[in-house]
């Protein structure tokens, strides 16, 4: 026999297994309505791919996969889509979610199946496809979609698989009777995953609890020739271990069979182990040899309130209430229903919810079966829940933690690798609902890390959107900066031509003063001849040919102001420079017997006789200045 | 050397201090210069805390310049999207007492989203303008709708709407955003709590 190990902690509850093992697995009838939830395995909710008003025959594909991370839905008999809307689903929180109804019409009508002659043909990928499409996710409890789990890298070999018929949880006995009666349908189940995945051991994990199995297992197994399945010396072994809650957790499982610790934060995959429940192997079995998809399972009704307990292979959707009815539940007996085992189980909102693929118990116990918890004490530090945790976490330093909301703390005490077994909730003395306050925990670490995700995102875009705006204004400035440069620089031009007719305005203005003043004084003050030179300077400095002459003119009018006879002197210097000028022409255009020459006569007299007055002109002015001397 | 030390060992351990100072000194300012760091870096840690939601609850025009006058000494306790756990993250950042959300900034409430009722929206872009992270689509004179999987629910485009078509919806809350709450000392509250055999000890024990 193969050595075994043990795990750290757990309890020992009543077993409670024997009440729905007294009969064989019943096959329970159809309910008129089947309520099918989109989301019954972890990841991606399915998408309805039906609509109201069709008729659907038994394995139907109704809802598709979205992602890869998600199962497809098939109907479980043949009917009428009624509804698709939002029901009841069997989950904690007691909330609805989008189910397909389905109405029943009692043919059972399958479409049409094509069984594989030889799966041994077909590759892994191929064998994986049909596991996908027949919608299998683990039976056991999580719902985790079992194609992703066999899907392995192909970098991580795996050597060990691992049948989990632990069923550790009180009360339930749904695998126990799956082993009894389809004993060659979990070992055809198990060859395929052995093909799949070609493991060099196959261990098949028993409690001590269901002794009676393990030669109905160990034959069906027998009948089948792993090492040539898998091209390896693959043998399957049978291995049965002491009863002990939580042995059918994952880890602790490959604790018990194996000896290794799946590292915090791991996966099974990293030790070269692959995990599987024995329900998802009949699962696989009926979609690999018989085309049908997952479309029923085995689930236990048990308890006190229900006169007869016993296992029934149900359609997925079947409601709670219709199952109890066929085992005669005491309604005012019952205390509470719970789906799930009464450890790791929840209770049921109401009746009508349906069993969906995780649903392997449903239990109903009378007050005096499970009484309500009693008022939780304070911590006395006993260190019990120490104790019996199976994955060794400090349950008590993780209590304090929660309570004070100290979420770094309870990551850095591990709280990612609880498994939520309630062995510590279990053995507390002062009956404190410890597992409670971590799966609060749990959830609002998730939550945490979700919410700074957000934030980083919205940081993000918000930094984008100060950035662009900062650039739209940046743009702005530098729009208004070059029109302005633009304007500057025409004003600039503009502004030389001002100066230019400004300094001319500036000696005219000078010239009509000293006018003025000459009026007064008539001789030019020093002051008034250095504006002259100013007007001079500008007259011979500006650039603009008319600012020149025009100051040029300014500066004489100014000059002759202060000097009349210089007025004098150049109007007779510039009429006998007309008369010479004239009399030239005149030579000229007698010369050329030109028909002007009358009129160039004529112009040559007005010259002298302009110079005779100009003459006349000066000899007065000198005579008067001389009188006046 | 000896000697200096034993004929005048007040000043050999004078020149002793004085050369550690030097070297101590030297090395400080070298790595002043060397490993300088840019900015404030516990602004940018107290902002990593902060919701980055922007809504400006806090007096503050966003959440880095909140972050900047937590760090210059203001109270952390002015974050209603933040909450309590933020308060319980920032204090354990600076090393203080968690205080109570000061309520005049507003109260912790439930995640929201803005929704627009497209068909009243007359397209004006105002709140387009004040959506501090751009999570609005829309232009002049069309349609405008919010990105939901971008909102932070900071309530700013609803303000400025002139026809007032923007509501703020809670987000839905499905399964898979559901959690168990904390349970309290009522035992009657705790009735869905299963993991109770324990109470009678029916012939269970601990292991």
């Amino acid at each position: 026999m193969n050595h075994i190990w043990d795990f750290h902690g757990g309890i020992h509850p009543l077993e409670n297994k024997t009440q729905s093992l007294s009969k064989a697995i019943v096959t329970a009838p159809i309910a008129p309505q089947l309520t099918l939830p989109l989301s019954q395995h972890i990841g991606a909710p399915a998408k309805a791919i039906v609509q109201v008003g069709d008729y659907v025959l038994k394995g139907q594909c109704i809802a598709e996969a979205v992602g890869p991370v998600s199962v497809p839905l098939h109907a479980p008999t043949s009917g009428t889509v009624i509804a698709i809307e939002q029901r009841t689903i069997p989950h904690a929180s007691g909330l609805e979610d989008n189910c397909i109804v389905i109405e029943t019409n009692g043919k059972d009508e399958w479409r049409a199946r094509n069984p594989i002659a030889d799966y041994t043909q077909l590759d892994k990928s191929m064998l994986i496809k049909i596991i996908s499409d027949a919608g299998i996710s683990g039976m056991g409890g999580a719902g985790f979609p079992t194609s992703i789990k066999l899907n392995t890298r192909d970098d991580t070999s795996i050597d060990t698989l691992i049948l989990n018929a632990t069923e550790c949880e009180p009360y339930i006995t749904a695998d126990h009777s799956l082993m009894r009666e389809y004993a060659d349908e979990i070992a055809s189940g198990v060859a395929i995953l052995a093909k799949i995945i070609k493991p060099t051991k196959i261990l098949f994990g028993i409690e001590d609890n269901k002794l009676d199995v393990v030669e109905g297992i160990s034959a069906a197994l027998a009948k089948h020739d792993f090492a040539v399945l898998t091209g390896l010396a693959t043998e399957a072994e049978v291995i049965t271990f002491p009863t002990k809650y939580p042995s059918g957790g994952e880890k602790q499982l490959i604790q018990i069979l194996t000896g290794k610790e799946v590292p915090s934060g791991g996966l099974p995959a990293q030790l070269g182990i692959v995990c599987q429940n024995i329900g998802t192997a009949v699962a696989i079995h009926n979609a690999v040899c018989l085309d049908e998809p997952l479309i029923s399972r085995i689930t236990t009704v048990t308890g006190d309130a229900v006169n007869q307990p016993c296992n029934y292979h149900t359609l997925l959707g079947t409601p709670v209430e219709f199952l109890l009815a066929q085992s005669d539940y005491q309604e005012n007996q019952s205390a509470r229903l719970i789906m799930g085992g009464p450890m790791m189980g929840f209770a049921l909102a109401n009746t009508a919810v349906p069993v969906i693929k995780t649903s392997n118990c449903i239990l109903a116990p009378t007050e005096q079966e499970l009484p309500t918890p009693p008022p939780a004490q304070a911590c006395i530090r006993c260190g019990m829940c120490a104790e019996a945790c199976p994955a060794s976490l400090l349950p008590q330093q993780l209590y304090w933690f929660a309570q004070g909301k100290e979420l770094d703390k309870l990551e850095e005490h591990n709280i990612a690798d609880c498994i939520e077994c309630g062995a510590c909730s279990y053995v507390c003395p002062s009956n404190i609902p410890l597992v409670q306050y971590y799966r609060a925990s749990k959830v609002d670490i998730k939550q945490r890390k979700v919410d700074h995700q957000n934030a980083e995102l919205a940081k993000e875009r918000f930094d984008a959107r100060q950035e662009r705006l900062q650039r739209l204004e940046d743009e702005k400035i530098a729009a208004r900066q070059a029109r302005q440069a633009a304007a500057k620089l025409a004003a600039e031009k503009r502004g030389k031509e001002d100066v230019k007719s400004a300094a001319v305005e500036a000696a005219v203005e000078r010239v009509k003063a000293k006018k003025a003043k000459g009026a007064q004084e008539s001789t030019g003050s020093p002051e008034t001849k250095e504006k002259e030179n100013q007007a001079n300077i500008i007259a011979t400095e500006s650039d603009d040919p008319i600012a020149r002459a025009v100051a040029k003119r300014a500066a004489q009018q100014a000059e002759d102001a202060a000097n009349p006879e210089n007025k004098l002197v150049r109007a007779v210097a510039s009429a006998e420079q007309r008369v010479s000028k004239s009399q030239t022409r005149v030579v000229d255009a007698e010369a050329n017997n030109d028909e002007n020459l009358a009129l160039f006569k004529q112009a040559a007299e007005k010259a002298e006789a302009k110079l005779t007055s100009a003459q006349q002109a000066l000899i007065d002015f000198r005579a008067q200045n001389s009188a006046q001397e | 050397m000896i000697e200096l030390i034993s004929q005048h060992p007040f000043i050999a351990a004078l020149l002793a201090l004085l050369t550690l100072g030097l070297v101590f000194g030297a090395t400080l300012g070298f790595g002043a210069v060397k490993f300088a760091v840019e900015g404030d870096p516990i602004v940018d840690q107290i902002n990593a805390i902060l919701p980055q939601t922007q809504c400006g609850q806090c007096g503050y025009p966003g959440c880095k310049p909140y972050a900047e006058a937590i760090a210059n000494g203001d109270a952390i306790n002015k974050c209603p999207p933040g909450g309590e756990a933020g308060i319980h993250e920032l204090a354990n950042l600076l090393d203080v007492e968690p205080v109570a959300l000061d309520d005049e900034h507003g109260v912790e409430d439930i995640k929201k989203v803005a929704y627009i009722r497209e068909d009243e929206c007359i397209g004006c872009t105002k709140c387009i303008q004040a959506c501090p992270i751009d999570a609005i689509l829309g232009a002049a004179k069309l349609m405008h709708t919010v990105i939901v999987s971008e909102c932070t629910g900071c309530d700013l485009c609803v303000e400025p709407c002139p026809v007032d078509c923007i509501d703020m919806i809670p987000v839905a809350t499905g399964t898979s955003a559901w959690k168990w709450e904390i349970p309290d000392r009522d035992p009657s509250h705790n009735a869905n709590i299963i993991v109770t055999d324990n109470t009678n000890n029916q012939n269970g024990h601990a292991a």
